[in-house]
């Protein structure tokens, strides 16, 4: 087991490898420079010369293989430099947002489990029953709404019904708080996105334990486990569920791992100050350091995601070993 | 008898009426001191702290309170494009020398926010940083001070700037809000330095930032204009999604936004809140401009780029955009409320200004049958930005379709169009042009070739018309500066027609109720110091 998971931590540096050099070259294709953008974005004059300063500031003056070579051995020293935008390290502008991406996508994940096991589970052993169908009709809502749609609506019902019953509307802070700081502000602020998020992430997980249930419920060795008298109880939570969880794991690791830079309207319609808005601006100001880093961090996450998950598979299901 | 009782009660309710008006009046106009000041700044963050390198109103609005300046509009009256006040200098200058030096004293009495006194070397230093920037260092606006031979400090409480030649450019230019005075010492250790710090002598001392979060100033009780600020403090929150920024107001999370929002928000608040929210709004420093791709046939032709501009209706489309966009006011090349500006007799000379739009169009028709062009295709390109880019574009490209144009929109993201634009892979392009304290000989520079003027994307040039707006630029009386200065529109709107001016954008900004003393401006990049902001509550 360890060794299969140092094999799959050392492939990690392949797919960096190959990652870097996809990121590299995409961000150099798009049209645009970072320089103008900047010197430009308040629509003030400037000049050739504050262009060509500015691009010996970023670097942007040497040619694309001396970037290319710079920017890989600053990847193997974990140093991805300053952004380019904004002048600070990388890894700063990156660990601001950091915290307020994870909690949210932890919060969303344990709201979207939470939800979504149990009545994936339920809607499974009553398939066809009225419980079935109001928790499929549950579950196709959440994929058919789209979070920041659902966000705006959250929003405005707080603001109209704090309205109606006060006369003052209130809305959850804009400015965030770290939970050690204040806990209860904190929550207030990441409550309203984790359940919008949550909500569409758990009615995915939902339909995934249904299916997933449905096929084991019809496995011989259930029916074994129910023909030596076993009651339903043990049948479903440890001969079917823990089966069933397999594709739901996955699942889970997948969406959580997209969670991390992924939530890039929620966090614009929350205010939140995370790592998908930080990505839409380091894409949208060209700011290549910066937006080679940000997907470096997402290939690590993905890759660690999935190990986890593949972690788990052993533990679920003990057929399973990585010898 | 009854009759004149009723008319002496009646009276005497008016004057009671009046008086109380008048002390409720006097007593809302007194600042109260006290209470911190939340607003939004449209944006993720800035790019830097560094006003002399920046150029985006996020800069201005985070640093301008920790800050202060040579010289700045009249913070009472910033409607104004000619009232210049003094902020670090005791009094405004007479110019000697025929215009060409202006000696500003400075206050003996302004301590920077570490304590040290600031001297006259501090102002020196930091406006030749912005003049005339060392190597490697970066200046935004160095071509606003092509005038300035050089900055000397006879004394510790003056400064002397001694130009290459007058210009009525040069007084508008020093009040630059992104001008403000750096520490010397901090300077010359470190130029960059102020990219990523921030110390001041401003009426704020910065306290904390949090990147694309929030930036915050509690009161420097050291400030040299005694009484101000009134605030105890500010607190700044980034919010680039104008949904938050307009939810916030409801909510009084923040009590106002600067930059400005669409009509569309403060009709939403202003129904929502009522008397709880104030509007202001205000002719802004910002045209919507067509810029033609001249090296692109058929707008070769001078008749074609004429006939572009005819067949826009720009005082109707003005009132009917204003409820939805951020534009209103119609106006040639320079700023609507200057004293410079063409009057309304001055603009329908020109065309497209036309009062009859059916003879307008009618020429426009003529001259693009004539150029061979009836018909014609084209492409405009668009930013990916909504007020008013594109409620602006739609707007023509409707206007341009009534003398059977056929125009497409391609409308793409910042970078992208900025490329399209330098690379002159485009026919037609939607920009802006903005600027800040109200400058015309400067700002109608944008119009200039590209030789001259680097980001003009016209792809033309032009002697005789750089030949115009140096006659114009030199000279200092003010009456020929304005006659040259209706050559020189004539010449970009007509003659040469090298553009097209759409409309001039329009600023609300709407504010909590119990924000005094801050006055719109032209621009959103002045008047942000909050030095004389007060909340009452």
């Amino acid at each position: 087991m360890y060794r299969y998971i140092i094999n799959r931590l050392v492939l990690v540096i392949p797919t960096l490898v190959g990652a870097a050099a996809l990121v590299f070259a995409l961000m150099r294709l798009i049209p645009g420079d970072i320089c103008v953008v900047r010197l430009a974005s308040g629509g003030g004059t400037f000049n050739a010369h504050a262009v060509a300063v500015c691009h010996a500031e970023v670097g942007l003056d040497q040619s694309v293989p001396v970037q290319f070579v710079n920017f890989v051995i600053g990847l193997f020293r974990f140093d991805f430099g300053p952004s380019m935008w904004s002048g600070k390290p990388v890894s700063e502008e990156i660990l601001a947002r950091l915290p307020i991406s994870l909690e949210v996508a932890l919060l969303a994940t344990v709201i979207a489990v939470l939800i979504a096991i149990p009545l994936g589970t339920i809607s499974a052993l009553k398939q066809n029953s009225w419980t079935d169908v109001v928790v499929r009709t549950v579950a196709i809502a959440g994929i058919a709404t789209p979070s920041f749609w659902l966000g705006i609506l959250v929003i405005l019902a707080i603001l109209d019904i704090t309205q109606a019953i006060s006369g003052t509307p209130w809305m959850p802070p804009i400015d965030y708080v770290s939970l050690w700081d204040d806990p209860i502000r904190n929550l207030s602020i990441v409550i309203c996105p984790a359940v919008t998020v949550g909500y569409r992430y758990s009615a995915v997980t939902m339909r995934m334990t249904r299916s997933a249930m449905l096929e084991v419920l019809r496995e011989d060795y259930i029916r074994t486990a129910r023909a030596k008298g076993l009651i339903e109880k043990l049948v479903v939570n440890r001969h079917a569920l823990k089966n069933a969880l397999l594709p739901v794991v996955t699942l889970i690791g997948i969406e959580f791992a997209f969670l991390i830079g992924g939530l890039v309207v929620t966090e614009q319609v929350f205010n939140l100050n995370g790592i998908g808005r930080l990505f839409v601006l380091a894409v949208q100001n060209q700011d290549y350091t910066l937006t080679q880093a940000l997907v470096m961090l997402t290939v690590v996450v993905f890759v660690l995601c999935n190990l986890i998950v593949d972690v788990l598979y052993a533990w679920l299901d003990p057929r399973i070993r990585y010898a | 008898m009854r009759t004149t009782g009723v008319l002496w009660a009646a009276g005497l309710g008016m004057l009671l009426a009046v008086g109380v008006a008048s002390v409720v009046s006097a007593a809302a106009a007194t600042p109260k001191r006290g209470g911190t000041l939340t607003y939004t700044i449209p944006a993720d963050a800035p790019a830097s702290f560094d006003g002399h390198r920046e150029t985006s109103f996020a800069t201005v609005h985070s640093i301008a309170p920790f800050y202060s300046v040579l010289i700045r509009i009249n913070p009472d009256n910033p409607s104004s494009t000619t009232d210049f006040v003094c902020d670090l200098c005791t009094e405004m200058p007479k110019p000697t020398d025929d215009g060409r030096t202006w000696a500003f004293k400075i206050r003996p009495d302004v301590k920077w926010h570490d304590g040290s006194l600031l001297t006259a070397d501090d102002v020196a230093t930091s406006w030749r940083y912005v003049v005339n920037p060392p190597e490697g260092i970066s200046s935004a606006r160095e071509s606003f001070y092509l005038m300035v031979d050089r900055i000397e400090v006879p004394d510790r409480q003056t400064v002397t700037f001694r130009l290459k030649f007058a210009s009525n450019a040069f007084l508008p230019a020093l009040a630059d809000p992104f001008a403000v005075i750096y520490k010397k010492a901090i300077l010359e250790k470190d130029p960059r330095w102020y990219e990523k710090n921030i110390m001041g002598s401003g009426p704020f001392r910065f306290t904390s930032y949090e990147v694309g979060q929030s930036i915050k100033g509690v009161r420097n009780p050291d400030y040299y204009r005694k009484g101000q600020p009134y605030l105890d403090g500010f607190i700044a929150l980034y919010a680039p999604k104008q949904a938050v920024r307009v939810d916030a107001i409801r909510a009084d999370r923040a009590a106002v936004e600067f930059r400005g929002l669409p009509p569309s928000a403060r009709d939403q608040l202003v129904k929502e809140l009522g008397d709880k929210v104030t509007v202001q709004s205000s002719d802004w420093n910002c045209g919507s401009v067509v810029t033609v791709n001249h090296r692109r046939k058929p707008f070769d032709d001078v008749r074609v780029r004429r006939a572009l501009t005819l067949a826009v209706d720009r005082w109707r489309g003005a009132p009917s955009l204003a409820k939805i966009a951020n534009v209103r006011t119609v106006g040639g090349i320079v700023f609507p409320g200057s004293p410079m500006a063409a009057t309304r007799e001055e603009l329908e000379k020109l065309p497209g200004y036309w009062p009859d739009i059916d003879k307008s169009r009618a020429e426009a028709k003529r001259l693009l049958r004539e150029a061979g062009a009836e018909g014609l295709s084209f492409e405009m390109l668009n930013r990916n930005v909504d007020q008013p880019y594109k409620f602006v574009g739609t707007w023509l490209i409707d206007e341009w379709s009534k003398v059977g144009l056929r125009v497409t929109q391609r409308v793409v993201p910042t970078g992208p169009w900025f490329e399209a634009m330098r690379s002159g892979n485009f026919e037609v392009v939607l920009q802006a042009n903005c600027h800040g304290v109200v400058n015309p000989l400067t700002d109608v520079g944008n119009y200039l070739p590209h030789t001259v003027y680097t980001e003009n994307y016209g792809q033309f040039e032009d002697q005789q018309e750089i030949d115009l707006y140096d006659e114009m630029v030199r000279e200092t009386d003010v009456a020929r500066q304005r006659g040259l200065m209706r050559r020189y529109e004539t010449y970009v709107l007509d003659t040469a027609a090298h553009t097209m001016h759409a409309l001039w954008w329009h600023r609300i900004v709407p504010q909590r109720s119990y924000v005094k003393g801050w006055k719109i401006s032209p621009s959103h990049y002045i008047n942000q110091d909050l030095a004389n902001v007060w909340l009452d509550k």
